[in-house]
């Protein structure tokens, strides 16, 4: 099933929700919102879903204007942040809901829906778990039931909002890489919230970075990350070094650092690259003269502090090793390349 | 909870769980017919009788009898009922000792009882011939057909709501903040004062306020042990009986109407008692 | 609290063990005298004649009108208010709208109100002058001085209770489950049966049950309405009342045992229910 949005726009009293978003989710996808709190990720998502009601614009489903469709009708699977599984039901009644609330006419028989649970169940891996009831479940297992539930009735797409957010660490990794899995089983065009970039980067087929209501940014995770369109997103994914400069004529210059920046207007301008992507060169009009200031080692991960000649900040630069002597020391001079990077054009 | 936004308008709802309209439309018909109309009718009522008709209606010296009475025993009986209630609350809430859980559950019994069981049980036993009544007598000390009686009823009845008031604000206190002011060198007395009492307060004041209003309006528990001897016993509400009785619908609504104000002005206490302490919290804090 | 041999020091937390003992013991005589006492005399004077005394005060014809109106009462109001509850909670926990507070407000009027003052307000409605008094005489309908008075008088007092229970208890429990339902096109009579109603029926099974004692117990309204008519128009309470003026010490207190013994069952259950199913209920009434 094929998802389009078309100009959605919401507001509440004094603030838009939803600025104008347009967005077009091809079938069988798996897309991430992504984007800190205020940004309108969830908004977007139970505007979807038919929660909420946008004041403008449109939502389809395939061809179909689903707009004006209430939550009953819509036929969405949305799985809430914490689960909103029936507590006075069991597991199985759980998954049967959806079917047995069917009209006469189109509710499948006893069997049917037994068929379909037990099915279900085995596909999130808790064949033995029918009987139970939500209380008896663990975190990780309530989030596959309130999918399994969701999935049950067919839904033209599957909406999670933060459906990892109330677990804990090791559990929210584990159940990220099932639900990946679950995911290619499937086929189901998915839809889901979160504010962890990690999980969006790990898990989506492609990102859309939110912010303040609008779109930053659509991409796969690649793109997202190595070649973020504006400086909030650079900023955002990832951790990412600040130079402050000038672009002249196509380059972009800040004390001896010379680097080319076709494309972006001359004028003031900043150079944003990541700490991995500061490698240790030759002096040259390249690369920047610095001086470490600090190094820390966590795990198998080295992040040197630098000083830059003229700059208030210091630069982070990143190595990974296997536990050798570390690559640099307190007090030295070296010179840093940036390997990858981006300039954008800053207004004073 | 998740905020489920509508347009502000409450005829158009766009929400999606089903209901609104029906459900908000029977809640507010069912209102209004029970309560609302009824009150209407008094409140209309009384703004009819104009400033002659208040004006006779209050000048009876009866009626200023029984309104000092009702009032002032209200008063005492709420101050009287707020000190036992803190006490009871404190010892439930802080203390574990055999017998505790049957005290709790006891509590609640003025709420459950009867008013009219409660005030004869009460008479039987402050009467000049009753349990405690017999003994009080021998020290020459009146308790039933007399104001004392009105004050332990009127107690009776408070109990509850100072002490179910109290008792979720002291559990929910835990021991930090005297574990801050121990630790900061004061004693328990201090302690005690300076940290706990203020904690307290509002809660405190609440159950106040709402022994007050319920004293204020009691009738059941009050008229058999007070005596009612007109200027000297009688309270208020016996004396709105007394006017229907007669015919006097004026004199009846002039003293209704007074005491339904003094009710919403404890209801609108009880519900300012908590923003008032916050906004005080904040400008200190 | 563990019990730590005494040290010259004393615990800062704590009050010392005399006046710990003090608090105790005053806290104790307290409820004795104002709680207890009162209904031990309810239980001694009731069986103070022996128990045929009681049975016959009980079974006495102005006795069984009195039980019966008195159910008759509580048969009416109960439903009503629990249905009507169902909905005003629904509507004020489900749904934002304009001037919720103002009607949360209102609904806590008649706990405000003396129920004299009810009763009052009552005949100024359907009394003589009444505003519906044309209305009445003309369709032959009597509400004073008859059951529909007391009816009404009785669904004032009590018609917070059931309210007052499922507001905070909704609050708390959210709408999401609600919502799923709705997402997997349960419809509006599917997802109160399944989903709604088994959350709250604890909640809604407490609020019955003061709403019901109390419901049994009105005196001040329905005095007012009732018009006294031995053996037509008199509650429990208010037989209770004559018999005590009729200085029928004994037959008043059987009476009065009964109710008395009502509102025991009525603690009982609601211990019960807090202890039992405290989960179930709105925070205010979780149980250490």
């Amino acid at each position: 099933m094929q998802l389009h949005l078309q100009g959605l726009t919401k507001h509440y009293p004094g603030v838009a929700a939803l600025d104008g978003i347009d967005l077009d989710i091809a079938s069988g996808e798996l897309v991430a919102l992504l984007g800190p709190s205020g940004s309108g990720k969830t908004t977007l998502l139970r505007v979807i879903g038919g929660l909420l009601h946008a004041d403008q614009g449109r939502v389809l489903f395939d061809d179909i204007d689903a707009t004006r469709l209430s939550l009953r009708e819509r036929n969405v699977g949305f799985v809430f942040q914490h689960y909103a599984l029936f507590r006075h039901m069991t597991v199985a009644e759980n998954i049967a809901f959806g079917l047995r609330s069917r009209p006469r006419a189109r509710r499948p028989d006893k069997a049917t829906i037994n068929k379909r649970v037990q099915e279900l169940l085995q596909l999130v891996q808790l064949p033995e778990h029918g009987g139970r009831y939500p209380d008896q479940l663990s975190g990780g297992q309530k989030q596959r039931i309130a999918l399994a539930r969701a999935l049950a009735i067919d839904p033209s797409v599957l909406l999670l909002d933060e459906p990892f957010g109330a677990l804990d660490a090791k559990v929210r990794v584990e159940l990220r890489r099932w639900l990946r899995k679950l995911h290619e089983r499937t086929g189901q065009t998915t839809l889901f919230v979160t504010h962890d970039q990690d999980e969006a980067l790990e898990l989506a087929d492609r990102v859309v970075v939110m912010r303040a209501g609008k779109v930053e940014q659509v991409g796969t995770p690649d793109q997202i990350y190595h070649a973020p369109a504006s400086p909030y997103v650079f900023e955002f994914i990832g951790r990412a070094n600040v130079l402050e400069g000038r672009v002249e004529q196509g380059r972009f210059q800040s004390g001896a650092l010379q680097l080319d920046a076709a494309g972006t207007q001359d004028g003031p301008a900043r150079l944003y690259v990541r700490p991995h992507d500061l490698v240790l060169s030759e002096p040259g009009a390249g690369a920047l003269p610095a001086r470490v200031r600090d190094v820390l080692r966590l795990g198998g991960r080295v992040t040197s502090e630098l000083e830059i000649g003229g700059h208030a900040r210091l630069l982070e630069q990143e190595t990974f090793d296997a536990g050798a002597a570390p690559a640099l020391s307190v007090g030295e001079s070296v010179h840093l390349r940036p390997a990858r990077y981006r300039v954008f054009a800053h207004a004073e | 909870m998740s905020s489920l936004a509508s347009p502000s308008t409450p005829t158009r709802n766009r929400s999606p769980l089903p209901g609104f309209g029906l459900s908000l439309g029977l809640g507010m018909a069912w209102l209004g017919v029970v309560v609302l109309l009824p009150l209407a009718a008094l409140a209309v009522r009384a703004a009819g009788l104009g400033p002659q008709g208040w004006l006779r209606a209050l000048r009876d010296e009866r009626v200023h009898e029984a309104l000092k009475l009702s009032f002032g025993a209200s008063l005492a009986a709420a101050v009287i009922a707020s000190l036992v209630g803190a006490l009871v609350a404190w010892v439930l809430v802080r203390y574990r000792f055999p017998g505790r859980r049957l005290l709790d559950a006891l509590v609640d019994l003025p709420f459950a009882l009867p008013t009219a069981v409660a005030g004869i049980a009460l008479t039987a036993i402050y009467a000049p011939n009753g349990w405690v009544g017999k003994l009080l007598a021998v020290h020459d000390i009146k308790v039933a057909y007399a104001v004392p009686g009105i004050l332990l009823a009127l107690v009776f009845i408070g109990l509850p709501f100072t002490v179910r008031t109290l008792q979720p604000v002291l559990e929910t206190l835990g021991r930090e903040p005297e574990e801050a002011s121990a630790s900061l060198g004061a004693s328990r007395f201090t302690t005690f004062r300076r940290v706990i009492i203020p904690e307290l307060l509002p809660a405190w004041l609440t159950g106040f306020s709402l022994a007050f209003a319920r004293a204020l309006g009691e009738y059941g528990s009050v008229i058999f042990i007070a005596g009612n001897l007109p200027y000297k016993t009688e309270i208020a509400p016996l004396l709105i009986t007394i006017r229907l009785e007669e015919y006097d619908y004026n004199g009846a609504v002039a003293i209704a109407a007074l005491l339904l104000v003094a009710s919403f002005v404890c209801l609108l206490a009880i519900n300012l008692i908590p923003l008032l302490f916050e906004k005080k919290a904040k400008r200190n804090g | 609290m563990a019990d730590i041999p005494s040290s010259p020091l004393r615990d800062p937390l704590q009050e010392p063990a005399w006046l710990r003992a003090l608090l105790i013991g005053a806290a104790v005589l307290s409820m004795a005298l104002l709680v207890v006492l009162p209904l031990a005399m309810v239980l001694a004077s009731a069986f103070g004649d022996g128990f045929r005394a009681w049975w016959a005060a009980l079974a006495e014809p102005d006795a069984l009108a009195a039980l019966r109106l008195t159910l008759f009462t509580a048969a009416i109001v109960i439903p009503v208010n629990a249905v009507f509850g169902v909905f005003a909670a629904w509507a004020l926990t489900r749904f934002e709208f304009r001037g919720k507070r103002v009607l949360l407000a209102f609904i806590d009027l008649p706990f405000a109100v003396s129920p004299v003052v009810a009763g009052l307000c009552l005949v100024l409605l359907f009394g003589t002058n009444g505003w519906f008094h044309a209305l009445l005489q003309e369709h032959d309908i009597k509400i004073l001085f008859a059951r529909p008075g007391i009816v009404m008088a009785t669904l004032f007092v009590t018609f917070p209770f059931v309210v007052r229970e499922l507001v905070p208890l909704m609050q708390q429990q959210g709408a999401d489950e609600e919502l799923a339902a709705r997402s997997l096109g349960a419809g509006a009579w599917t997802m109160f049966r399944r989903v709604t109603l088994p959350n709250i029926k604890w909640g809604l099974l407490y609020g019955v049950l003061l709403c019901g004692a109390r419901a049994m117990g009105e005196f001040g309204a329905v005095s007012v309405v009732s018009g006294h008519i031995r053996g037509l128009t008199n509650t429990l309470p208010l037989h209770i009342e004559i018999l005590y003026n009729e200085f029928d010490g004994t037959a008043a207190f059987a009476v009065a045992s009964l109710l008395a013994g009502l509102a025991l069952v009525t603690l009982v259950l609601k211990f019960w229910l807090e202890a039992r199913h405290g989960d179930a209920l709105a925070n205010s009434h979780r149980r250490h």
